[in-house]
């Protein structure tokens, strides 16, 4: 039962990194490619609709982690204190930068909402991807399964870490290339004119650097977290997972290259839930392992709520998400192919 | 006080009560919106959609407030409470993991088709997506009153060996006593909220002599709905409501009332100022015999005070909580009054005519808002000691791993951002109020024919 749960909440988070993952990528790309307003706005009306309910995937995981890890919620939520309140005010930052940007047609207003919306996202992306880099690490635990963490002290990987050292800045970095590779191709397959050569350009120099880092990244993780290792050798069959990722990341280039948008940005998401799962196998059964005492790590059995609460959770998560599920098909039928900035929203 | 502790709960007080100006607006103006959808439906007026689309902006706005504002609120149970989530996240996690599964979904996927999707939806497409996101809200609304009416009243749990708080009754959760009226009560309370917005805006209009026919609209629909919530406030959800108090926790009710000592026939104070180190309430003015009859339905009946509880269950802050208390009854009696008379007008037919009223209408538009507030302060400094009642006091609940210096800082933060939230939302609500809703190029023609 814990499995399953723990698999829910995976499965929860990565949904929430493959959609919202692609409107903080929009987010970068909207600097590096959106040249006139109409591109700009282009860009905006191609997650405007949707973006709100992706970030609703954030709330559900996060609460869904609450019920069914009320001990992992607690001691990582406070732990991690201080990077948790930078995301909150940056995700503020980024939706009204999204929802009040169109409000006002000004030369200065909208410039300033533009920089607040490509700056929000880009930390984002890379706090999100050193908070990975951190639950792989692993933090100081204490006895009674608490820590705290400053955001850095010497930025080294060993002993008194901080949130930022240089292995999960690294993974950071290789998160923000991810995102904006992954932006890139939902907005090249959503748009149309100039915008779409210019994006297919961003992804493909993201694509690089991706490739890179994630030849590092796993490198360093292998070193750093022998756990991984370990789960990798006595379940030969969780290698799949690390396969997913190189088949999306050789298909995104693929299939950019053939023009085939749709396929490269799917692409793109298999590449995504490749290397989250390889990360969430890697630590398995561990949810937040510790960096001083393997023993003092959390796992899944020790952090969980009750059996009978597990349960019943059962019974509602799974009409509940058959119900969300109906909705994000119905609007993102609804708002298929190429967005058209002559239905304005309000 | 220990400083961790006075921060921690500040914090959380400090971005709950902002975050609550907007949902508090939205949900209210979720139904009138369905409410406006509804009658362009059927008379096949523009007039009604173009007004619907209008409190549309409006909604789009505070909305969004309310979503950046409230990201924050399901993160911090666990960072500045950690030991209250670790003890009870089994149970209210439920409550809160539902809400973002049941209602959040709905609402967001529903709000997008509500905002961009009108050309292709159609009329009707568009009236249920209106529909969807009415009833997204009021399901997030039910949910988070779930859970703190567990915290208020704890039922459907049992106590595991070394103390842990394990859920023992699903629905035991959900139907707890508590929720009805809680719920009721304050669902009321949005609505009389959105309708005093609505019906101060369509006085602002009269009053100017701009927009034409809408001024009216949003008048008329604004008091139908205000006075209706009103008197709904008072009785039966806020009569309801109290009884729970007196049931069950019998000394927070002591404080609310300022009631010092155990008495047979207690009045109901008016106007004073509790006295915490002489024990008494100063300069008071009560109708006497009035809180016995409202408790117990007997002018004699004996009613408990402070100084029937021992000192340590008493609500830490009396002062605030008598105050806001009786700031919530007085202001909701006046909206009766205010809403009472402006229906008699608006059915005598002299309310659109009447400036001086429409003045008063125009000027109430604060109001509703510090009367939820206050109501919720009541609420939640009522429930205090305790986080969770009887069980868990809110002095073990905080994270004793953040440090004071740490919440400080990001409490500071908190309030940079929220004031420049402030000045961002009154400067597009004005915008949008100045611009007003899109007039009628030609008037329709029954529109025509009727003047």
């Amino acid at each position: 039962m814990e499995t399953l749960w723990f698999l829910i909440v995976a499965v929860m988070i990565a949904a929430y990194v493959l959609l919202d993952g692609f409107d903080l990528g929009a987010g970068i790309v909207h600097f590096c490619a959106g040249r006139t307003d109409s591109e700009k706005r282009q860009i905006l009306r191609s997650i405007g609709p949707v973006w709100d309910g992706n970030e609703v995937w954030l709330l559900a995981a996060g609460g869904t982690l609450y019920f069914a890890f009320p001990g992992l919620y607690a001691s990582s939520f406070s732990g991690f204190y201080l990077p948790l309140m930078i995301v909150l005010w940056l995700l503020i930052l980024r939706g009204i930068s999204i929802e009040f940007r169109n409000h006002v047609d000004n030369p200065v207003w909208k410039p300033f909402w533009d920089g607040g919306f490509t700056l929000a996202s880009a930390l984002l992306a890379v706090f999100f991807g050193a908070a990975l880099g951190n639950v792989v690490r692993g933090v100081p635990l204490d006895a009674s399964g608490y820590f705290f963490l400053p955001l850095w002290t010497h930025f080294g990987v060993q002993g008194d870490v901080g949130i930022l050292d240089w292995y999960t800045v690294l993974v950071g970095l290789l998160a923000f290339l991810t995102l904006t590779m992954h932006g890139a191709l939902w907005v090249t397959l959503k748009t149309t004119g100039e915008l779409p050569a210019r994006t297919r350009r961003v992804a493909g120099f993201a694509w690089t650097g991706v490739l890179i880092l994630t030849g590092l990244v796993t490198f360093f993780t292998l070193r750093i977290q022998p756990q991984v290792w370990n789960n990798l050798t006595t379940r030969p069959w969780g290698f799949v997972f690390p396969a997913i990722a190189v088949a999306g990341l050789l298909g995104v280039l693929r299939y950019s290259h053939q023009g085939r948008e749709t396929d490269a940005f799917l692409a793109s998401c298999a590449y995504i839930l490749g290397m989250l799962t390889s990360a969430a196998f890697g630590v398995y059964p561990y949810v937040l392992p510790s960096n001083t005492n393997p023993q003092l790590g959390l796992t899944i059995y020790s952090t969980a709520a009750a059996p009978y609460g597990l349960k019943i959770g059962l019974a509602w998560w799974i009409p509940g998400m058959v119900l969300a599920l109906g909705y994000f098909v119905f609007i993102y039928r609804h708002f298929a192919g190429k967005v058209s900035l002559e239905e304005e929203g309000y | 006080m220990d400083s961790a502790l006075a921060l921690h709960r500040f914090h959380f007080a400090f971005t709950v009560t902002y975050h609550y100006i907007f949902p508090q607006l939205t949900m209210g103006l979720a139904l009138l919106i369905v409410i406006l959808k509804t009658m362009a439906l059927r008379t096949g007026e523009e007039h009604f959609n173009r007004s619907a689309r209008f409190w549309g902006k409006i909604f789009g706005i505070s909305f969004a407030m309310g979503v950046v504002t409230g990201i924050p609120m399901e993160f911090q149970f666990g960072t500045n409470w950690a030991a209250f989530s670790k003890a009870a996240g089994g149970v209210i996690g439920q409550t809160l993991a539902m809400e973002g599964v049941f209602s959040f979904f709905l609402e967001s996927a529903f709000l997008g088709l509500f905002l961009f999707g009108e050309k292709r939806l159609g009329p009707k497409g568009h009236w249920w997506s209106a529909f969807l996101v009415f009833l997204g809200s009021w399901l997030s609304g039910f949910f988070i009153i779930a859970t703190n009416a567990w915290m208020q009243h704890p039922t459907g749990y049992r106590l595991g060996p070394g103390g842990e708080i394990l859920l023992d009754s699903f629905w035991g959760l959900l139907l707890n006593r508590w929720v009805f009226w809680q719920y009721m009560h304050n669902m009321t309370g949005s609505v009389v909220t959105a309708s005093f917005v609505m019906a101060s805006i369509g006085a602002f209009y009269l009053l100017n002599g701009t927009h034409g026919n809408y001024g009216r609209t949003f008048v008329r629909l604004g008091v139908i709905a205000g006075a209706i919530a009103s008197v709904l406030m008072a009785v039966p959800t806020g009569d309801g409501q109290g009884r729970n108090i007196a049931r069950y926790q019998p000394v927070t009710l002591a404080a609310m009332e300022g009631l010092f000592r155990t008495q047979e026939g207690a009045p109901v104070v008016l106007v004073g100022q509790p006295d915490m180190v002489q024990r008494r309430l100063d300069n008071p003015v009560e109708i006497p015999r009035l809180l016995s009859f409202l408790t117990y339905q007997r002018w004699m009946a004996d009613v408990k005070g402070l100084d029937s509880f021992p000192e340590d269950l008493w609500p830490d802050n009396i002062p605030l909580l008598y105050y806001s208390y009786h700031i919530m009854v007085g202001l909701g009696t006046i909206f009766i009054a205010v809403m009472l008379v402006s229906a008699w007008k608006l059915w005598k037919g002299t309310l659109y005519a009447s400036r001086r009223w429409l003045w008063v209408i125009l000027l109430m538009l604060p109001f509703p808002f510090i009367a939820n507030t206050a109501g919720w302060i009541t609420a939640e400094v009522g429930r205090q000691p305790w986080v969770i009642y009887g069980l868990m006091r809110t002095s073990q609940g905080a994270s004793m791993n953040v440090s004071a210096g740490n919440t400080l800082f990001t409490l500071i933060g908190f309030m940079g951002m929220y004031a420049l939230l402030s000045i961002l939302f009154l400067f597009l609500v004005r915008r949008e109020i100045e611009h007003g809703p899109e007039p009628l190029a030609t008037p329709e023609p029954e529109m025509a024919v009727k003047r």
